[in-house]
């Protein structure tokens, strides 16, 4: 008897081990908001929010599997991470199947799979590996090779074209430079070098991606073309007011005037229906997040750890404030979804991967000092 | 020691770790609190606009189409009316390959040859079109099946709509008009009128006939409806509405009993009637033959039937009683014997010696009938059709006096009829020549060219409604009425009638002993002179005049033979008729083109209707398919 009312126990304890609880609470507290708002973007499709909720099970149960594993193991999957998602990549571009005019998916079996969406991990974690190799006698010359490293598989997803997931991309790939410890000075001659190559990078978009880019300057350019997103998911935002229509209230929303409403325009639907108060509420819950990750890494035990965390909690940070930009109108429209919002499994089970890292990060936390 | 700076290194690290982290975590708040700014611009700032923007995009104004209003004759016959139909559209811009759209619709309802005609017709033509109709009239078994099978036709839909509808079919087709759909030609004139709001949601417009000249009264209201709609435009609900007021019922003068009177004696034939009636201008049937099937162009006509329509010798699109110009041939006499009283040029005793030609400047103008009709006067000069009389009448008056006259009787100028599309004709003067050629030696006025003129050949040419009109003028003493076919207006929502007063043009100074007599001389043609035959045996005394216009010149010395002219080469056959005699009622006009001589053609079409008019006698082509019941309501 007294087994069996031990054995619940002892699992519920074996669960919660190497589980951070405010990282746990911060992201189901955003993915219940994220469930909310699915409800009302996808009320014709009601199937979605369970579909959903399987998406948050198998991310989770991934989350728990790599919390338990110390970085150390994880950087044994640093470089044939990289490589497999490098050679996915080639083969995307060679044998993908094309969708909306993009070349981004590849059969696997019965499914398809998105390679660059594994990039958004495997990239940090290469470079997180390699600059920890070469922890000693970091050079420029490691830092040009990192840049390299970074620019392949990025350029790759820049061609497919996937405009959106490249950043994110490069973005990750960037933080862990960074936080290598890339000198001020360098920094800002690339930036100068990156602003002088905007030109040459503006004759290498497609014209769908230069449409973006005009129409947010003006959006109203384009009304029912391009700059249709934009305008629609603005006129959401705006009309939400300071306390909201009210969940399932929204009429952009319900009259499907917000297109993607349940992907990358999600936040233009929360927004219509829970106002400035629920974004700030969005905000605060998506800082303390990014608050929490940094202190982890800043208290990480190695240099891979270190990098690897900082680089996740930005990656975190990037997709929330491209996505919030760009449905408020002050970015593009790059496709970037909500994180931890925006339904879709493959994105879900990243973040969580992430969380999990985090979790890792932490359980195996430099012992302070006396 | 190595250790020791190992572990400094590694502090030192640190601490520049945690310095970049500090960095970001001041970046990521930085960026945060740009997006913060902006959620308060656009919803604390710029939250009204936004709001309203939310509203308008929400909310759709969909106009209501009024009701047309009806078309009516004097007895209260309906002659345009609207039946409720259900039509299959397709939705242009929704559907992706149209031609396979049609194909597959045609497995389900019949979708004939003439239906895609049609349709492709209507897509080339109308711009901005939201649904096309490719067929109409469905049944209700059509309906039933289409719906089974709407999953297939993503931008097909069923609709009901009003459908205009001509119970009388050709009868009258040229008074009632038809309706087609707007193009951009009628767009732009609505534009001009600005009243193009009040046509939202309105496809159909009058395109002639009374449907044209009172479409603005025929149309009504236009409604407005306030419906939330989803980003498709699909409607979800209503939420405020104004009805939509149907257009006014408009009355003709018109006798719809008459007309057919009218239409049925004039068989097959071409040509043109005009009834009016003296005293108010009231048209009372007007004919031009052949017509056309109004009901043809309701849907939008096909291209075949159009093609026949417009394409046939015959004009049948052709308004003759207004647009069609004609030379008066006799029929001019009475109004030159008037002309020449008034001038005092003839008196009623006047005589001439008539040997069957007058000859001028060497040249011999021949009488119709050869060897002329002896010692001539006035009276006798109109009952027997003397053309050597007017030859010389003509000749005396001068062409300025002869045109200064007939204008004020209103040839050669438009009526004023309240139909689009009048023709103004030709009123023969030297000022008319002048305008009219280029040469010197074409715009000069050779005295000659008078002499033909008075038997109302030469450059003469008028048209139908003119020649009726000047005779109503010439019946009621020279008190000219413009010529109406509308009587009054009904406003169904306030009940309130409005009649159209009779409009007195001009009073034309004749004197009435001279109206008298040329009266009396017009009753001596259907008593004892070229009329006789057609009114023998009628129970009212009526005036008459035939006449024969010549359709092509005849060389010096060429006689005129019927049988070995071409049909259409062959003399217009004229003839102007009034009655009764003492108070007139009604004045008629008829042409039949190459009908040949006057009497024999278009006189007995006058017989018909006056007798029809005045006794309510109907010809026995109309008596045999008895219980013909459209009219309840006899004519007086």
């Amino acid at each position: 008897m007294e087994l069996a009312q031990l054995a619940p126990r002892r699992l519920g304890a074996r669960l919660a081990q190497g589980i951070d609880g405010p990282l746990l609470g911060l992201s189901l507290a955003l993915v219940a908001l994220g469930l909310a708002t699915l409800f009302s973007a996808s009320y014709e499709v009601p199937g979605r929010v369970a579909a959903q909720a399987i998406n948050l099970a198998v991310a989770l149960a991934a989350m728990w599997i790599v919390a338990q594993v110390p970085p150390q193991t994880l950087m044994r999957f640093a470089v044939p991470a990289y490589v497999l998602g490098l050679a996915l990549l080639v083969a995307v571009a060679l044998a993908g199947d094309v969708a909306n005019g993009a070349r981004r998916w590849l059969h696997v079996g019965v499914t398809r799979f998105q390679p660059s969406e594994m990039m958004k991990l495997a990239l940090p974690l290469m470079l997180a590996w390699y600059f920890h190799k070469n922890e000693a006698t970091l050079h420029m010359r490691d830092f040009a090779v990192a840049a390299l490293l970074l620019a392949v598989p990025v350029l790759l997803i820049a061609r497919q074209p996937d405009l959106g997931t490249a950043v994110l991309v490069a973005a990750a790939g960037f933080y862990v430079i960074f936080f290598a410890g890339i000198g001020w000075k360098v920094l800002a001659a690339l930036g100068v070098l990156g602003l002088a190559s905007l030109a040459p990078l503006w004759g290498m978009l497609h014209d769908y991606q230069r449409r973006r880019i005009l129409t947010l300057i003006d959006p109203t350019q384009d009304p029912l073309g391009a700059g249709y997103h934009a305008i629609q998911s603005t006129i959401a935002v705006g009309s939400g007011g300071i306390a909201g229509k009210g969940w399932l209230h929204g009429t952009q929303t319900h009259l499907e005037f917000i297109p993607e409403r349940h992907t990358d325009f999600i936040f233009a639907v929360f927004s219509e229906e829970f106002g400035l108060l629920g974004n700030v509420a969005l905000l605060t819950l998506y800082a303390l997040l990014i608050a929490r990750g940094l202190m982890i890494a800043a208290n990480a035990a190695t240099f891979f750890a270190r990098l690897l965390a900082a680089s996740v909690t930005l990656m975190f940070f990037t997709y929330a404030f491209v996505n919030m930009g760009m449905v408020s109108g002050i970015l593009p429209v790059v496709g970037v979804p909500l994180p931890f919002i925006s339904y879709g499994g493959t994105a879900l089970l990243t973040l969580f991967l992430g969380i999990g890292i985090l979790m890792s990060v932490h359980n195996h936390r430099r012992l302070v000092q006396t | 020691m190595k250790k020791l700076a190992e572990l400094k290194n590694h502090e030192k690290e640190l601490y520049f770790f945690q310095l970049r982290v500090g960095f970001a975590g001041a970046a990521v708040l930085l960026a945060f609190a740009l997006l913060l700014a902006r959620f308060v611009h656009l919803q604390v700032l710029q939250h009204d606009t936004y709001a309203s923007k939310a509203e308008d995009n929400r909310i759709s104004i969909v106009p209501i189409a009024p009701n047309r209003g009806l078309i009516l004759d004097r007895n209260g016959v309906v002659l345009a009316r609207n039946y409720s139909a259900y039509t299959l559209e397709i939705f242009p811009a929704k559907v992706k390959d149209l031609e396979r759209t049609i194909h597959e619709l045609g497995e389900v309802i019949e979708v004939q040859p003439k239906d895609r005609g049609r349709f492709r017709k209507l897509h080339a033509e109308v711009r901005n079109a939201e649904s096309l109709p490719i067929r109409t009239r469905l049944t209700d078994e059509e309906v039933a099946r289409f719906a089974a099978n709407r999953y297939r036709f993503p931008g097909v839909e069923i609709k009901a709509r009003l459908f205009r509808q001509y119970p009388h079919g050709e009868l009258a087709s040229h008074v009632i008009g038809y309706i087609g759909r707007i193009n951009q030609k009628d767009q732009e004139r609505l534009a001009e009128l600005d009243v193009d709001a009040n046509y939202r949601g309105t496809d159909f417009i009058g395109k002639a006939g009374v449907e044209a000249s009172y479409q603005q009264e025929l149309h009504g209201t236009t409604g407005m409806e306030q419906v939330e709609i989803d980003a498709g435009g699909r409607g979800i609900r209503t939420l405020a509405r104004t009805p939509a007021q149907a257009g006014n019922n408009v009355t003709l003068t018109l006798d719809i009993r008459l007309q057919e009177v009218a239409e049925v004696a004039f068989g097959e034939r071409r040509g043109a009637l005009v009834a009016i009636e003296p005293s108010t201008g009231g048209v009372l049937a007007l004919v031009s033959k052949p017509g056309f099937d109004p009901n043809l162009f309701v849907d939008g006509i096909d291209p075949q039937s159009w093609a026949e329509l417009n394409n046939s010798p015959d004009r049948p699109l052709n308004n003759r009683a207004i647009a069609g110009v004609y030379p008066p041939g006799s029929t001019f006499k009475p109004f030159m014997a008037m002309a020449a009283l008034e001038l005092g040029k003839r008196s009623f005793k006047s005589t001439i010696h008539d040997p069957g030609y007058f000859e001028f400047g060497g040249r011999r103008f021949r009488d119709s009938k050869p060897g002329g009709h002896g010692t001539v006067d006035l009276y006798k000069s109109i009952v027997v059709s003397s053309d050597t009389f007017y030859y010389q009448l003509a000749n005396d008056m001068g062409i300025d006096a002869i045109a200064g006259f007939m204008g004020r009787l209103g040839l050669g100028a438009k009526s004023g009829i309240d139909l689009e599309g009048e023709a103004t004709g030709v009123l023969p003067s030297p000022e008319w020549k002048q305008k009219r050629f280029r040469r010197p030696e074409q715009q000069k006025w050779y005295a000659g060219e008078t002499i033909s003129i008075g038997i109302g050949q030469g450059y003469n040419a008028y048209t139908p409604v003119q020649l009726a009109l000047a005779l109503a003028t010439l019946a009621a003493n020279g008190d000219m009425y413009r010529p109406r076919l509308v009587s009054y207006i009904d406003n169904l929502r306030t009940g309130e009638r409005r009649h159209l007063e009779p409009v007195l043009q001009q009073r034309v100074a004749l004197r009435p002993e001279h109206v008298e007599f040329v009266k009396q001389a017009m009753a001596g043609v259907n008593k004892e002179g070229t009329g006789a035959r057609a009114f023998a045996g009628a129970a009212y005394a009526s005036g008459g005049k035939t006449g024969t216009a010549q359709v092509i010149g005849l060389k010096q010395g060429e006689k005129y033979d019927e049988k070995k002219v071409a049909e259409r080469h062959r003399d217009h056959s004229l003839f102007i008729a009034f009655a009764p005699v003492d108070n007139p009622r009604i004045a008629l006009m008829v042409i039949v083109e190459n009908g040949g001589f006057g009497a024999r053609a278009a006189a007995p079409i006058a017989r018909s209707v006056l007798d029809y008019f005045l006794l309510g006698k109907l010809p026995e082509a109309m008596l045999r398919p008895a219980g013909e019941d459209d009219s309840d309501a006899e004519s007086d």
